[in-house]
């Protein structure tokens, strides 16, 4: 078999004006998207996803969020003192034993940062879209609730084995003996969402705004408007398990939050114009 | 009470006037096995009224311990009791015929025996029963694995009845059921560790492989020790075709014992280049770990028995005895370096957080080890109650042979002519040769 001899140097330069703006958005787009996720593995994405909407990772691109509301937690991590008021909150609220806990506080510490010296990360479950414990469970006890996505416990059929304590990446269940069946996080549905509240427990205690609750299918929300921009890194814990997680972390320092919120655009150049 | 006696005189078995001529020293051991299964039956029953969560070692990090190794350690001797006995009862294999009935009984036993353990893990066991038949998950590999388990157990009864019914063909069905059964089952067992992929340590298709692997080892191990105990305790049950027997296990044992071992150092190597893995694997190597990996699971499980079976040659009986005994040890610590060392690395401990810098200590509380040891001495009792009550599981006694039976010269059971049969036509019948 024969190759034709081409030479790349004789070649005419075709130009880039015969590129449709189209081809360019769609090549940009892919190196971004082999770049961002691939560089750092916690990138959501650099390229623009708006109205496309996204899961956890930035190659995982699903049409649109499967719930609605769709309730999601962004937590702006810069922004958290470890006054731990979510966690009491949340106990309070969920009558959780000393023993157990749906949420807590996890702390980072640094040597040689010029800024800071600690970081706190707070940690709860993250009501996964492909839920590990949801398919790890023999009695369906553990369930993704199919209008909110919230991942829920039928209390009556768990059979106590563990497996979804094992399963889950986020360490987010614990037995609870006073209801006889695992106990988690479930976005304070139980105790305050199916009464008619908007925010969770902690998200309400919370007194730096660090945790943003809402939901995630309506554009004007909060988190909907923080998960959803190009100025600030938006990552997710642990994406290599694929779990599709609801609980965007950011740094989310005031200022570039206020900016996000005021909706203001950044300037791009516009390659149609150019 | 004549049903009785002609099941008995049916199934070769002594039944209860066994035990009564039995030694003091016979009644004793068994004495003391009973009293500790009542002991830790008690303990554990203490530890479900008072809340598990006050008793037990494990905690919400590591909350599969003790309890759920032994269960492992149980089922994998059942599976492999299974799957060695099947060797002869289903494929055919002639020398491997005589164990088929003691092997099938304790495979019953131990699976019992896990069933005992795994009462006292699970929170609520009496739940199970219900929401495991009416709401189902299919793609759940913990329900894959009861529910198979459960008709596991179920095979392997009918299975033995018929072996006691000496009818060939229908045990040798419900042995092949079994046995997919057992397979399937077990396979799942090792998935439900291996299907979890937040615990890098278990996740991969090496758990389901290793486990069928190990159980086969295990079971032949287990034949090997039972046999040669029940020899001790009576004599009468070694004979031409049970030493040949012997000698085709301890064969397949060997083979299944390197198996294992390729299968450890292929677990070891690969983890100690993987970052989530390493901090496991180190502390089985030099730390915490060292003395369960390298004493237990290495020396005692795999090192010893392999050359001890060798030198046997398959025939030195009491060394086969202490090689095998020995390695059931270092079995249950094999099963141990599973299910604990997959726990030890937080969830939390990529984030380079404070609270998951360390490995997550476990040390195993009273009343796991007593919960344990009710179903460890379950089996213990029910394998020194069968050995005499049962008959030694032999058939072969001339005064035993009724009416119309014959003692087949290639399984050693009895079978029965039909009218106008010689016991040759009888056994290519009944062993389907034609």
């Amino acid at each position: 078999m024969k190759f034709p001899n081409i030479d790349m140097n004789k070649l005419k330069n075709e130009g880039t004006e015969s590129v449709t703006v189209k081809e360019r958005r769609n090549f940009l787009k892919l190196g971004f998207a082999i770049t961002g996720v691939y560089a750092s593995g916690k990138i959501l994405s650099l390229s623009s996803t708006y109205g496309v909407a996204h899961a956890s990772e930035g190659s995982d691109f699903v049409e649109k969020y499967p719930y609605n509301p769709h309730y999601s937690m962004v937590i702006r991590q810069s922004l958290c003192i470890d006054c731990e008021k979510c966690v009491d909150a949340c106990n309070k609220t969920n009558h959780v034993p000393e023993y157990g806990y749906r949420t807590r506080i996890l702390t980072r510490k640094y040597e040689g940062q010029l800024d800071k010296k600690v970081e706190f990360i707070p940690v709860l479950c993250n009501h996964c879209n492909d839920a590990p414990c949801v398919r790890a469970c023999p009695t369906k006890a553990t369930y993704k609730d199919p209008v909110t996505g919230i991942v829920r416990m039928e209390s009556k059929k768990c059979i106590g084995c563990k497996t979804c304590m094992l399963a889950c990446p986020y360490d987010a269940r614990y037995f609870s003996a006073e209801r006889h069946a695992i106990d988690k996080c479930d976005f304070c549905w139980e105790e305050r969402l199916s009464k008619g509240e908007t925010q969770t427990g902690c998200s309400s205690a919370c007194p730096t705004g660090a945790r943003t609750f809402g939901n995630m299918t309506d554009p004007e929300n909060i988190v909907f408007k923080l998960v959803h921009q190009l100025e600030e890194t938006v990552w997710v814990l642990r994406p290599e398990d694929g779990t599709k997680p609801n609980v965007f972390y950011m740094k989310g320092n005031m200022e570039s939050v206020d900016n996000i919120l005021k909706g203001q655009k950044f300037k791009y150049s516009d390659p149609a114009k150019s | 009470m004549e049903i009785m006696v002609n099941i008995s005189k049916r199934w070769g078995y002594h039944g209860i006037d066994a035990l009564k001529k039995a030694s003091p020293g016979y009644l004793m051991l068994m004495g003391s096995f009973a009293l500790l299964a009542l002991a830790g039956v008690s303990v554990g029953l203490h530890g479900m009224i008072v809340g598990y969560h006050h008793v037990y070692g494990v905690s919400r990090e590591l909350s599969w311990g003790l309890l759920i190794s032994a269960y492992v350690f149980c089922v994998v001797t059942s599976t492999g009791l299974c799957i060695i006995s099947s060797i002869g009862h289903v494929f055919g294999g002639e020398a491997f015929m005589p164990i088929a009935k003691r092997a099938v009984f304790m495979s019953i036993i131990f699976m019992l025996g896990g069933f005992c353990i795994i009462f006292f893990d699970i929170e609520n066991p009496f739940r199970m029963a219900i929401y495991n038949v009416i709401s189902p998950n299919l793609s759940s590999n913990m329900w894959w694995m009861g529910t198979l388990y459960g008709a596991y157990l179920v095979f392997m009864v009918i299975e033995y009845y018929f072996l006691l019914e000496q009818n060939h063909s229908l045990s040798r069905l419900m042995g092949f059921f079994g046995l997919m059964v057992g397979i399937a089952a077990h396979s799942n067992l090792g998935a439900v560790f291996g299907m979890l992929h937040g615990r890098p340590f278990w996740y991969g298709p090496y758990l389901p492989i290793y486990f069928i692997f190990s159980a086969g080892m295990s079971g032949g191990c287990a034949i090997l020790f039972v046999t040669t105990l029940a020899a001790r305790i009576n004599p009468e049950i070694m004979n031409q075709r049970m030493e040949r027997a012997m000698k085709a296990v301890c064969q397949v044992t060997i083979f299944l014992i390197s198996t294992i071992i390729f299968f450890t150092i292929w677990k070891i190597v690969t983890g100690m280049v993987s970052h989530d893995k390493s901090l496991v694997i180190m502390s089985m190597v030099n730390g915490d770990y060292a003395v369960n990996f390298w004493c237990f699971e290495v020396f005692l499980g795999m090192v010893l028995p392999l050359f001890l079976l060798i030198r046997s040659r398959g025939n030195n009986f009491p060394m086969i005895m202490w090689a095998t005994g020995l390695m059931m040890i270092g079995i249950f610590f094999m099963r141990y370096d599973i299910v604990i060392p997959g726990q030890m690395v937080s969830v939390y401990h990529s984030l380079g957080v404070e609270e998951a810098r360390d490995l997550i200590k476990y040390t195993p509380s009273f009343h796991e080890i007593m919960a344990a040891l009710f179903g460890l001495s379950v089996i213990c009792f029910a394998y020194f109650a069968g050995e005499k009550m049962l008959n030694g599981h032999q058939l072969e006694k001339h005064e035993i042979v009724p009416e119309g039976g014959y003692i087949c010269p290639g399984c050693g059971a009895i079978h029965f002519m039909e009218e106008g049969e010689t016991e040759e036509e009888a056994m290519r019948r009944h062993h389907k040769i034609w």
